[in-house]
């Protein structure tokens, strides 16, 4: 670290002349830690979170029975075989279906709330505000019973649609009061600009609002999409029928068979993480901005 | 274009009045839908819990179907030790989860909050278990745990512990085992969260307190933590809230066992609707549940002052 100091401060003088020197210890403070204190804890914590990962891709790379750490001969046997004996290709077509569905459902109806939240003043909005907040207590396991009533009731039990519904109804509450906070954001002279200009409030809306809240939308959408895709005791609880089932249903049969394929089970696993990982990844970005916009705060 | 002409056409009223009045009923028909979804698909399935938690219910057994008071509830406090069990269980599991996962989520955001080469694929890294599922997660630990080929063989293999442990079937070590499994991906939900909210720390703070002298854990306590305050209780609730409710992990990981060992409430529950189908009781036990959460909630609320020195 010393080196790097002393390499940083030498040519600074050099290069722009008439730049303030930069108070070198005041910029240093906070965002500038001794590199030992950030390689050294961060790569402990790397080695727990990746380990877990390698081993996954290992049991589902190497044949079945080796006892090799590295995965070679590499084999794909486990993934072809979960793929179709086992009717994961079914369940992650299932899966999709239900991640998109409930991820525009939620978005859209979302959005609708959040801005009558965030623009409107209305005689039953506190009570309303209340009742989302009060929502998040309510645990979904354990309303399991009389959903799975209802949904007998709608004839939807075995349809994906159940399984849609209830993951929106459970994401909405959160999402809703994220949206809303996103819109407070956008100032409302904004709107009110585009009105004078001719615009109905809901072109104003889309033209001038709507392309301020992508990070946001994206970081909602997104959380409904993760969601439903790990969500596993709707499907469980909603879906018998084998067809249509779900991939965390799928790897659950796996793992409480009597004597578990422990390379089916690392390949299923590896055909469940693989579309979260890369939303993931494409939104991680957006995700700390969104939610720090996003966050609860008057 | 076609919706401004519309819009455009009747002539009389000045535009800018029209245009920003509110339409009374608006508010209303956006709310509609969530709304709806919410009465249908909350409301009423609470109500409907807190029915069944005076009747004796059992589809199994119809002929003894019928109003049964506060018959459940008198059950559950007098006569029902896995009710005890399950809930001082479910309290430590909560508390131990909630503890741990702020404690790594605060140092894990600290840590990346810095700049540093190669920040990004680290932050990626990190995070990144975030994403993954309650039950692929147990898929994951039970390849690890696993007695055979887990990390225990390899362990062994090092002289270190014995071959053939399996960590998930011994009610000694069946608790730390499930404990890390969850930690490994609930630590990136706070570290996301309390990252997230670094982002409006000003630095204009850190400077003048490096002008006063202040050292890095001064600076860390007076102004990094303060700041976070809300955010921290406000995570922490509903990670709490959150982990008392979900069954995914355990249920999969460890199906409440060894011997009932990582039973929580909500699982027990589950068991009691799901397989004697008892659901009266069952929903009995989840109005006291409801009630112990909300409780629980209110006095955190109180006792941490949220939002409080605005």
């Amino acid at each position: 670290m010393i080196t790097k100091e002393a390499t940083v401060a030498a040519p600074a003088p050099v290069a722009v002349a008439p730049e303030p020197p930069r108070p070198a210890k005041g910029h240093r403070a906070w965002d500038e830690a001794p590199r030992w204190q950030i390689y050294l804890p961060l790569g402990v914590y790397l080695v727990f979170t990746l380990i877990p990962f390698y081993w996954i891709l290992l049991f589902a790379l190497r044949p079945a029975g080796s006892t090799s750490l590295v995965p070679w001969p590499m084999t794909s046997v486990h993934f072809e075989k979960v793929w179709t004996d086992r009717s994961f290709g079914t369940f992650f077509y299932n899966s999709v279906l239900v991640g998109v569905a409930t991820l525009i459902m939620t978005t859209l109806v979302a959005l609708a709330g959040g801005y009558a939240l965030a623009r409107f003043d209305f005689r039953i909005k506190r009570a309303f505000m209340l009742a989302l907040l009060c929502s998040q207590f309510v645990p979904g396991a354990l309303l399991l019973v009389p959903l799975f009533e209802i949904f007998a009731e709608l004839q939807m039990i075995n349809s994906l649609g159940s399984v849609i519904i209830a993951e929106t109804v459970f994401q909405l509450p959160l999402s809703m009061i994220l949206i809303s906070n996103f819109i407070k954001n956008v100032p409302y002279s904004l709107e009110e600009a585009a009105w004078v200009d001719g615009c109905n409030r809901f072109r104003a809306f889309r033209v001038v609002v709507l392309p301020l809240l992508r990070p946001g939308l994206i970081a909602v959408g997104s959380f409904a999409f993760v969601h439903s895709w790990n969500h596993f005791l709707f499907a469980l609880m909603f879906l018998n029928n084998q067809e249509k089932q779900t991939i965390p249903v799928g790897l659950n049969t796996l793992m409480s068979a009597d004597s578990v394929d422990l390379g089916a089970l690392a390949a299923g696993g590896i055909i469940a993480a693989v579309p979260v990982v890369i939303v993931f990844a494409f939104i991680q970005k957006w995700l700390i901005t969104g939610f720090s916009a996003g966050a609860v705060k008057g | 274009m076609a919706q401004a002409a519309a819009v455009a056409k009747p002539p009389a009223p000045p535009r800018r009045r029209r245009a920003s009045a509110t339409p009374r009923r608006l508010p209303y028909l956006l709310i509609a839908p969530a709304a709806l979804l919410m009465l249908g698909f909350i409301a009423y399935p609470v109500l409907s819990v807190f029915y069944y938690s005076l009747q004796e219910y059992n589809p199994t057994k119809p002929w003894r179907n019928g109003f049964a008071g506060f018959d459940n509830f008198t059950h559950i406090f007098t006569e029902d030790p896995l009710f005890w069990d399950t809930l001082v269980f479910s309290a430590k599991w909560v508390v131990v989860e909630v503890g741990l996962q702020l404690m790594f989520g605060l140092a894990l955001a600290l840590i990346v909050n810095q700049t540093f080469v190669g920040r990004a694929l680290g932050r990626a890294l990190v995070f990144s278990p975030w994403a993954v599922s309650g039950v692929l997660t147990s898929a994951i630990w039970v390849l690890l745990y696993n007695s055979q080929t887990g990390i225990t063989r390899y362990l062994a293999d090092m002289g270190i512990g014995d071959y053939g442990v399996s960590w998930l079937s011994d009610t000694s070590t069946v608790f730390p085992a499930a404990v890390v499994a969850d930690l490994w991906r609930g630590v990136p939900f706070f570290a996301i969260l309390i990252l997230a909210d670094l982002q409006s720390v000003s630095k204009d703070l850190y400077e003048a307190a490096e002008v006063d002298g202040a050292s890095r854990f001064k600076q860390f306590l007076h102004i990094t933590l303060p700041h976070l305050k809300d955010a921290i209780i406000l995570s922490t609730l509903l990670r709490a809230v959150w982990e008392f409710n979900n069954v995914d992990l355990l249920y999969t990981l460890t199906g409440g066992g060894p011997a009932g060992a990582t039973t929580t409430l909500p699982l027990y529950i589950a068991n009691t609707s799901v397989e004697s189908h008892d659901f009266g009781y069952a929903s009995a036990l989840t109005t006291v549940a409801f009630v112990i959460l909300l409780f629980c909630s209110m006095v955190y609320l109180r006792l941490s002052k949220f939002g409080g020195e605005k």
